[in-house]
């Protein structure tokens, strides 16, 4: 019995951690499921042997902060641009090629990280209870009496914290204070993330909520008859946000050379051509085959506004906002 | 009988007991000073805007209501279960008393999906009956949710408690006049008072803690605060503040439940203790059957119906190697943290009650310290210390395996003091009478009878550690998935179908384990 006790936690403690120095290691906030394909098939063309630690985007964004210039960590790969903007001063700097291929609205003009995936803000709603004529042209009009209590949002999610950025980017601190306050006057029900809104609308809890594009293919693509649709607003409003998700190589890292291989095998069409096709997100370089699900890339464009990715990835102002006004 | 404890122990704490304690204090300290080392960066300014403002307050308040609701109900199913398996002529003791601690095996967001799967559109009762049920959510949601898979914990500690008592106490008070009620309520419950307090600090720490269960029943409560500043403003400094907040507020708990421990312990008269006769239910019977069948049915039923319902509507998308690979590993962390985990627990335990004393009252306090602390702050704190002292040692099953024993090793504490407080001095110090040495005695007599609680706390270890999360994919070597990992890898995309398969997994092979949690204490 003690033999097999002390057995046991010597076979516990020889298990290696040192990874060898060829060897690159990923810090990903992306899941296994998705991804994990992406990081075999360029184990097997670049034959760069990856170690990837998943886990969530926000979790790792703290350890990195925390580990400072002893991470081990030489690539992070974030599921939005906030944990990027917030992890940017670990960054190391990339050389301005890399972002060259990528589409204008995409790019990090700071060169600090690249884009690997865009994903717009959408509105949701019950194809059950909703008539065309009652979709709001505006993020604004949802501040209007007739959608009291049929709004879903998630006040913790990054993506919308992200939205609130570009508002005050795009209008003011006081406007959107403004908004802010009216859609809580409109009691807009507070869900945990996007999956439950779109939960909620097919539950009838609600008949409208703002997620990303992407979550709602996902349910389709179980059940086509699933309840709820999914809609833009009017061409150029700031509901219609596009944001990225991105990797950047960590200062910290003694293996920058294949790390800089691994972001620009990111931007391959291989590797962009399976995220759109799996993930239901758009690709961030041109020339691809579309995803049905999603519009064309040019009706994205035409309907996103016009901000510098760069600006709203400032977060701490938004999170000062949306305490003031209690929802955080 | 009753017997003071200061009695005649006026000899120092041997070495085997003072090493332990040592390391565990210094192990339960760290994330405490990594906490307090960050809050130190603060500015004031900032400080009043995101510590000190009324929204916090609100926050908890509705976390105190959370854990009296929790604290409530999971008395009210844990104390008649408990009886009913330990003093009633209930047939199938062994299938009830597997039935109120396999619980255990459900992880908190397994519950919650489940009590959430149930209704709604995609709902199980949608699905089966065309009803569509009100979503639970709400204080009403999460107090339902949490109790449902903390009960057992209680149950264990009154079970064992409720096997111990010498019935001869209760026959004296029938027989001086007193009802079937009366005794109860006057000779039966103050005895169950320590395992009624070890469990509700236990259940009540779990609860200050949680955010996953409560972010899914859409409930705002304190550790929502905390989890914002990590996750939303990607900040460790706030966070810490808000972090010892929190931990200012188990420190109470942990302090009232030591005041209202008091230092007299029950013990046994002289002779060996019968059994009791086993009491007749008589008409109540079918009322029994319909309680312990709703129980049964909402805190196992519920979860592996749902589970199996996603797994039927997906399709089978599980990879068995990939599976066993998980389990193989979750294993090879969780069984030797278990071992150490009883190992220090129990030296530390016998300091604590036969060496009272001003420094071992602060270690009985401290080792609920680990348990408090929010597994995020506590595996940055980890990591912090790795790095600054012993930069070889991070990220490695080594450190993993130290943080898990230090976070779980309250679990391990109380089924151990329950027993040892029971079990009582008389035996050694027969033993010392006769010539043997201290630990010698302690070996020979009190050791055996302790076997079975310490196998109850190292399974409650093992059974905590294979659900964690949030120390594991942070320490864990890199490429090292658990069971909980795979699960969450999953979740993270919003792929729940494919992560169903992996939740069933975690439940089923912890309902293995906790099986076994009975088997040996039968056997008495």
């Amino acid at each position: 019995m003690r033999s097999l006790i002390a057995g046991f936690i010597a076979l516990a403690l020889s298990i290696p951690a040192a990874v060898q120095a060829q060897e690159l290691t990923i810090y990903s906030g992306r899941g296994e499921a998705l991804i994990g394909p992406v990081i075999k098939k360029f184990e097997e063309d670049t034959g760069i042997k990856a170690n990837v630690r998943y886990a969530g985007t926000a979790e790792l964004a703290t350890l990195l902060q925390e580990e400072g210039d002893q991470s081990p960590a030489d690539v992070f790969w974030a599921q939005d641009g906030g944990a990027l903007g917030a992890i940017a001063p670990l960054f190391a700097d990339l050389p301005p090629e890399m972002n060259q291929g990528v589409a204008e609205a995409f790019r990090n003009v700071n060169n600090k990280w690249v884009p690997t995936s865009g994903r717009s803000r959408v509105l949701v709603y019950s194809k059950e209870r909703v008539q065309e004529a009652d979709l709001p042209a505006s993020i604004d009009d949802l501040t209007d009496p007739k959608y009291k209590g049929k709004v879903a949002w998630a006040p913790t999610n990054g993506s919308f914290q992200a939205f609130v950025t570009a508002y005050r980017v795009a209008n003011g601190d006081d406007a959107a204070k403004k908004w802010l306050e009216g859609m809580i006057a409109n009691e807009a029900k507070v869900y945990k993330n996007n999956g439950a809104q779109i939960e909620g609308i097919a539950n009838g809890e609600v008949d409208f909520g703002l997620v990303n594009n992407y979550y709602l293919g996902r349910y389709l693509a179980t059940d086509p008859d699933y309840p709820v649709a999914m809609t833009h607003f009017k061409a150029g409003d700031i509901g219609n946000l596009l944001n990225v998700a991105g990797a950047g190589i960590v200062k910290a890292s003694d293996n920058q050379e294949n790390a800089k291989k691994f972001l620009e095998y990111l931007l391959s069409p291989v590797a962009q051509q399976y995220i759109t096709l799996q993930g239901n997100e758009y690709p961030v370089i041109p020339g691809l085959i579309v995803n049905t699900t999603l519009e064309s890339f040019a009706t994205v464009q035409e309907i996103s506004p016009k901000i510098d990715i760069d600006q709203i990835s400032d977060l701490e102002g938004t999170l000062a906002l949306l305490r003031e006004v209690g929802l955080l | 009988m009753l017997a003071s404890s200061r009695a005649s122990q006026k000899r120092r704490p041997h070495l085997f007991l003072l090493v332990p304690a040592v390391i565990v204090a210094v192990g339960m300290l760290l994330p405490f000073v990594y906490l307090v080392a960050r809050s130190l960066e603060a500015d004031a300014a900032t400080l009043a805007e995101i510590v000190f403002r009324e929204r916090n307050l609100l926050l908890l308040r509705n976390t105190l209501a959370l854990t009296l609701g929790v604290l409530l109900m999971t008395t009210l199913i844990a104390l008649p279960l408990a009886w009913l398996v330990v003093r009633s002529d209930l047939k199938f003791k062994k299938f009830h008393a597997t039935m109120g601690v396999l619980p255990l095996a459900v992880p908190g967001y397994v519950m919650a999906y489940a009590l959430i799967g149930l209704s709604g559109y995609y709902g199980f009762a949608s699905h089966f009956f065309g009803i569509r049920l009100p979503r639970p959510e709400g204080l009403t949601g999460s107090v339902l949710a949490l109790s449902l898979y903390t009960f057992p914990y209680l149950f264990l500690n009154l079970r064992a408690s409720l096997l111990g008592l010498d019935p001869g106490l209760e026959e004296t008070a029938r027989s001086l006049g007193r009802t079937p009620w009366q005794t109860f309520f006057a000779v039966v419950v103050p005895h169950l008072v320590p395992a009624l307090l070890s469990g509700w600090l236990v259940i009540g720490l779990y609860v200050l803690g949680d955010f996953g269960v409560i972010a899914l029943m859409r409930y705002e409560v304190f550790s929502y605060a905390i989890y914002t500043q990590y996750s939303g403003a990607f900040d460790r400094v706030y966070a810490a503040w808000l972090s010892l907040m929190l931990m200012a507020v188990t420190l109470s708990f942990i302090l009232i439940e030591a005041r209202l421990r008091g230092r007299r312990y029950v013990r046994t008269g002289k002779g060996a203790a019968r059994r009791a006769a086993p009491i007749p239910l008589g008409r109540a019977r079918p009322l029994v059957w319909l309680f312990l069948t709703s129980v049964y049915i909402a805190s196992i039923g519920l979860p592996l119906m749902v589970l199996s319902y996603w797994i039927w509507r997906a399709g089978p998308l599980v990879d068995p190697g990939e599976v066993a690979t998980a389990f193989y590993r979750t294993a090879l962390v969780a069984v030797p943290a278990a071992l150490i985990a009883i190992s220090l627990a129990v030296p530390v335990v016998y300091l604590t009650v036969r060496f009272p004393s001003p420094a071992s009252s602060a270690l009985d306090r401290l080792v609920y310290l680990g348990y408090a602390v929010p597994p995020l702050a506590f595996a940055l704190s980890m990591a912090f210390f790795a790095l600054r002292a012993a930069p070889w040692l991070y990220q490695t099953a080594t450190l993993l395996i130290f943080a898990y024993v230090m976070t779980f090793l309250a679990l391990a504490i109380g089924p151990v003091r329950s027993r040892l407080l029971q079990i009582g001095p008389r035996y050694e110090e027969v033993s010392r009478s006769l010539g043997h040495g201290p630990f010698a005695s302690f070996m020979l007599t009190t050791f055996p009878l302790l076997r079975t609680s310490m196998l109850s706390g190292a399974l409650l270890v093992f059974i905590m550690i294979v659900k964690e999360l949030p120390i594991t994919f942070l320490l864990a070597p890199i490429g090292y998935s658990t069971l909980a990992t795979t699960v969450f890898s999953r979740t993270s995309e919003g792929m729940m179908a494919e992560a169903a398969p992996h939740a069933l997994m975690i439940v089923l092979f912890s309902s293995l384990f906790v099986g076994l949690i009975l088997r040996h204490e039968g056997r008495r």
